[in-house]
């Protein structure tokens, strides 16, 4: 039982008066995404503000601004990601920079309990949200801080955002990126790659689960797949495995180990390659496989294990999209979501496998705001760019 | 991703017993003639194969001569019997656990007399391992095969010679197991081997097949990664725990992410999001049997997938799966069929094996002994000499299973002649034999084991009269009753052990039994007695006429019983039809069984019928009548495996009317069997229960004459 996409969206009630041209949609302009583990939170902060509109701008609003925007750290686990902040962009007429923030699913009551406390529900703004968490939350949402959410789809908002985030680039350079050389540490490249072909295209999206859909055009996808393996099994496993408490630690630890001290490489069973298969010796034959032995597990660090969990996952994850690539016959695939975020060894990996075992006909693909696309998407259904 | 180094159980568990407890010459039998070894040692499990041969008595019928005689005497037979040595060829195949492997090669140098081989070969993790023992035991030079090769070619084999071979896994239905037909086209199939990692090959004929793809998650993933989850070092006990866990407590369910199943979207809220997404957000202790279970689902949910993602690239919808990780274990193969039905929506079938474990021995048999040509053989499965498949239930605990399979015995029988479709079955893929399916049916099955049970003493009795001249009859009867019995009670309890169960199955089982202590044909002297009766009454009997309205055709006709049934039945009806012009192919079982005429005893009778008529004589003059045999040594018949020269006659004289005659083979097989051409089934009802089922009475004739549909 893989992870499953939604299909048909809930359409938002239109704002816009009938006939006339449509009302100024009001601030503050939100997009929420609320996954199975993080929360993800796009901001749009208007840059320019009249005197006038100063002026009028309520307090509560007004303190939102800044409480936002100048912090980096909300709470003890909200995080403002500064660096992907996306400058002097116009949207709907206005201009202003894009903020990006998250926050672990866990701390949504808290979420919404400062929406009450801080009187949202005064400003008379929609809340566009996507992910399960639109719907597991919509009743919360409404009793307790007296907000309608406006659930969207989750597929059609990451798609969205993904195109959207990439034409306007990032702030002047390439969204989209890829790996020369991935598996050689001295002359792995990180090189912008110019994404004016978009289709077709396989999506990866990587969060606590995967999801993989076949975009075809615009509005013309659908989910091909997904896979219960994902970034919450590598966290997950790692918690369990080496006692870790964050994902930073878990890669932290994995960045440092040997996976090849957990795993049964196919040189391990064979003494070198398995040539009647053509399968090179350093290909992962078992994942965990030294594992059954009482000595080499008494051998191993915690390190190695976060390390394995790491390969193991990615590896998979590359081998269910290289295998969708090839019966949707589709040659660039796009990883994002937050399992990737300060996840070079899997983007490496991912980039080296999908090379590898495609005989080079496959290329990943990699996009600076990972995980904020559904997010971006809310956003823009909000303000009904297209 | 590739073959692995540890496959088997690991289940050889310090509490058991580690003495031989069954008599060894009754697992390593007929070890005198062996020749071609072949050794497959797995992580904890031996598979060992040889082909040896096997001297049985068969009884043979001669004609008497009668040159210079006007007539016969009164109360002379009509040919003679007699009772000679045959060797047979056999292959034996025996699984027992790595902890044995000493004393079983002590054994087997112990009783390896006259063997010109030299060799051995072996495949397998383990044969690297055990390769300095096997040589300075057996003195045989071991010769490694390719697993992944040997594999396939084991696979190749027991399809296309053990009918009902591959099974589906139905959930909650009693029994769990559902047998496939033998699809006379095995190819192309997928073979997914789940050892410590997952092989996926594409298999296209005998000799090619293709490593498709693989995976690293597999048994050793779930071996591995248990043991440092749950501390709980065996794979049978992680097994175990993970039966009795519950993932949702682990796993992040799409509930979980949604707050509820979602109607809109369509959702299920038992899927799983993210396996292990619940130990990565809270802060709590999770059971071992939860994670256990979690890592069961992950692992079998990923394999699924995959072997669906390939099976659709290459457009295959069969895929069988072999391999530790399934091999025998219920819960595996549960959560595998769940998988593939989940990710193929019904399109995939995921089917399993009932020899799985032996395919790496076979293959490397096959490897070794292809000088033998193998393969231009039909092969059948011995019932007496095999164990059939010990299927644990997943209540049982892990002991429990490994004492069940301690020493597994799998045997089979090199045929006389390769067997072959009737070429007039309309749709050969789906044609069974069998009328009704005694897995599935309860109360015949609970019937029919009684009705043998309580048949077993007449059958006992008959044996011993049939050699009135041996010492030892009544001791070899005796083995024969304590055999029969035993399988009898087995397929009580597990009435899949050998396939789908059937009335046939158990009147094979039992010629299997009688021909395993030397009784070839206990009703020999029956058939000779009434055959003798019958051809005198001939000339009183006034011709029957059977056939009404045949055009001139060909017809096939079968037959069964001798006496009565073949000289005052089937030959006035086989005379009436070549009287209207018709040709005749009178066909007869190849070896004994009950009293069905045998195709020898066919033609002695024929001969002597020629000899009083002068229709008959001049038919089988011009070869308009033409006695053939039908390949099988059964009561009943199974049209997709006939004797090749009845299949090549059928199709070279466009034959285009099939009689098949007798209970056996057109009322407990072939009632429902669908042909290209017209057809009649013709038997009477010898079995009150089954004509009252019928809705009959005690010998009611059945007649049942078809056409086929446009």
């Amino acid at each position: 039982s893989g992870r499953v996409g939604p299909a048909g969206g809930l359409g938002c009630s239109e704002s816009g008066t009938f006939g006339g041209p449509p009302a100024p949609i009001v601030f503050p302009w939100f997009g929420l995404d609320i996954g199975g583990t993080l929360v993800k939170l796009v901001y749009f902060e208007p840059k320019d503000i009249t005197a006038e509109e100063e002026e009028e701008e309520v307090e509560s609003l007004k303190s939102i601004r800044k409480y936002l925007t100048s912090n980096v750290a909300y709470g003890s686990t909200g995080i403002r990601d500064v660096h992907l902040e996306l400058k002097d962009l116009t949207l709907c007429g206005r201009k202003g920079n894009l903020h990006f923030i998250r926050f672990p699913t866990h701390d949504m009551p808290a979420f919404i309990q400062m929406g009450r406390d801080k009187n949202f529900s005064s400003l008379h703004t929609v809340f566009c949200a996507t992910g399960g968490g639109a719907y597991k939350f919509e009743q919360d949402f409404l009793t307790i801080g007296d907000l309608q959410l406006c659930k969207l789809d989750e597929l059609d908002c990451l798609i969205k955002g993904i195109l959207y985030i990439d034409s306007v680039g990032f702030n002047g350079r390439s969204q989209c990126y890829y790996f020369e050389n991935p598996a050689d540490s001295e002359k792995c490249q990180k090189l912008p790659f110019d994404l004016k072909n978009p289709y077709p295209l396989l999506l990866v999206n990587i969060g606590s689960g995967v999801s993989i859909l076949a975009v075809y055009s615009k509005d013309n996808y659908k989910r091909v797949t997904g896979t219960s393996l994902g970034g919450g099994t590598f966290f997950g496993l790692c918690c369990l495995l080496t006692g870790c408490t964050t994902f930073e630690e878990a890669l932290e630890m994995a960045s440092r180990g040997d996976s090849t001290k957990v795993d049964k490489l196919v040189r391990d069973i064979y003494g070198g390659d398995y040539e009647r298969f053509g399968l090179p010796g350093w290909a992962v034959a078992s994942s965990f496989g030294n594992m059954m032995s009482k000595e080499k597990r008494e051998a191993v660090s915690k390190e190695d294990l976060a390390r394995a969990t790491l390969i193991t996952i990615t590896n998979n994850i590359g081998s269910i999209a290289r295998m969708c690539a090839l019966n949707e016959n589709i040659n660039q695939v796009v990883f994002v979501g937050n399992f990737l975020r300060i996840n070079t060894i899997a983007m490496r990996l991912l980039a080296y496998a999908l090379d590898y075992w495609s005989k080079g006909q496959l290329k990943a693909l990699f996009s600076e705001h990972e995980g904020y696309f559904g997010a971006v998407g809310a956003l823009l259904e909000l303000l009904k760019i297209p | 991703m590739a073959e692995c180094g540890a496959s088997g159980s690991g289940s050889s568990g310090d509490s058991l017993d580690k003495s031989i407890t069954l008599p060894p010459d009754e697992i390593f039998r007929n070890l005198e003639n062996a020749k071609r070894f072949a050794i497959d040692i797995g992580g904890s499990l031996t598979k060992l194969a040889y082909y040896s041969t096997v001297q049985h008595k068969v009884a043979k019928v001669r004609s008497f001569d009668h040159s210079g005689k006007d007539t016969e005497r009164e109360h002379e037979p009509p040919y003679e019997i007699s009772v000679q040595e045959e060797i047979t060829a056999r292959l034996h195949f025996i699984k027992f656990e790595n902890t044995y492997i000493e004393a079983c090669l002590d054994f087997i140098k112990d009783h390896l007399v006259n063997t010109e081989t030299k060799v051995i070969q072996a495949t397998g993790g383990g044969a690297y391992k055990f390769k300095d023992l096997i040589e300075e035991k057996l003195r045989l030079k071991v010769d490694k095969e390719d697993v992944m090769t040997c594999l396939i070619k084991g696979c190749n084999f027991v399809l296309k010679n053990i009918p009902h071979e591959a099974f589906v896994y139905q959930k909650d239905s009693d029994p769990e197991f559902r047998f496939q037909t033998n699809h006379p086209h095995i190819f192309p199939y997928l073979l997914v081997n789940i050892g410590s990692g997952v092989s996926i090959v594409k298999v296209e004929t005998e000799d090619r097949f293709e490593w498709v793809g693989g995976s690293s998650i597999g048994g050793g993933t779930f071996w591995g990664l248990g043991a440092l989850l749950t501390k709980t070092k065996k794979f049978d006990e992680l097994l175990h725990l993970a039966s009795r866990g519950q993932h949702s407590n682990v796993d992040m369910l799409v509930r979980d992410v949604y707050g509820g199943a979602h109607q809109t979207l369509g959702l299920s809220g038992n899927l799983i999001a993210s396996s292990f997404g619940k130990s990565a957000t809270a802060d709590q202790e999770f059971s071992k049997e939860d994670m256990a279970k979690s890592l069961l689902h992950m692992i079998s949910n990923d394999i699924g997938q995959l072997a669906c993602l390939h099976a659709r690239l290459h457009s295959l919808d069969r895929v069988y799966f072999g391999g530790f990780f399934i091999r025998g274990h219920p819960v595996t193969m549960r959560t595998i069929t769940y998988s593939i039905n989940f990710f193929s929506k019904g399109e995939v079938q995921a089917l399993f094996l009932r020899h799985e474990g032996y395919l790496g021995a076979i293959g490397a048999f096959l490897k070794g002994a292809e000088q033998d040509n193998p393969n231009q053989y039909s092969w059948g499965e011995n019932y007496a000499g095999s164990s059939g498949l010990m299927s644990a239930s997943p209540e049982l605990g892990p002991a429990q299973r490994a004492r069940s399979g301690t020493f597994d015995l799998l045997e089979m029988d090199r045929l006389e002649r390769p067997l072959v479709d009737l070429p007039l079955l309309l749709d050969p893929p789906s044609y069974v034999p069998d009328t009704v399916d005694l897995t599935d049916d309860a109360l015949a099955r609970k019937y029919w084991l009684t009705c043998f049970e309580e048949a077993l003493d007449g059958v006992v009795k008959r044996a011993v009269a049939s050699q009135p001249d041996s010492v030892d009859a009544a001791e070899r009867a005796e083995k024969f009753r304590q055999k029969y019995w035993n399988k009898l009670q087995t397929l009580r309890q597990q009435p899949f052990a050998y396939g789908t169960l059937t009335v046939r199955s158990l009147l094979d089982t039992r010629e299997h039994c009688l021909n395993e202590f030397n009784f070839p044909d206990p009703y020999s002297k029956v058939k000779q007695r009434e055959n003798g009766v019958a051809l005198r009454s001939k000339e009183e009997v006034t011709r029957k006429t059977l056939a009404r309205g045949f055009l001139q055709r060909v017809a096939s006709e079968i037959k069964d019983n001798s006496g009565i049934d073949i000289i005052l039945g089937v030959f006035p009806f086989v005379r009436e039809l070549l009287l209207r012009g018709t040709e005749v192919i009178l066909a007869c079982n190849s070896g004994p069984a009950l009293n069905d005429v045998t195709h020898s005893e066919s033609l002695i009778v024929a001969e002597r019928i020629a000899g009083m008529d002068p229709v008959v004589h001049s038919a089988l003059q011009e070869e308009r009548l033409l006695l053939v045999q039908t390949g099988s040594s059964s009561p009943c018949l199974d049209l997709s495996r006939l004797d090749k020269g009845l299949a090549a006659l059928v199709r070279e004289r466009g034959a285009d009317l099939v009689v098949i005659e007798g209970m056996g083979r057109a009322v407990h097989t072939n009632y429902h069997a669908a042909l290209r051409c017209e057809s009649l089934k013709l038997a009477v009802i010898k079995n009150a229960w089954l004509a009252e089922r019928l809705g009959g009475r005690l010998f009611s004739v059945i007649f049942k004459y078809e056409v086929p549909a446009e």
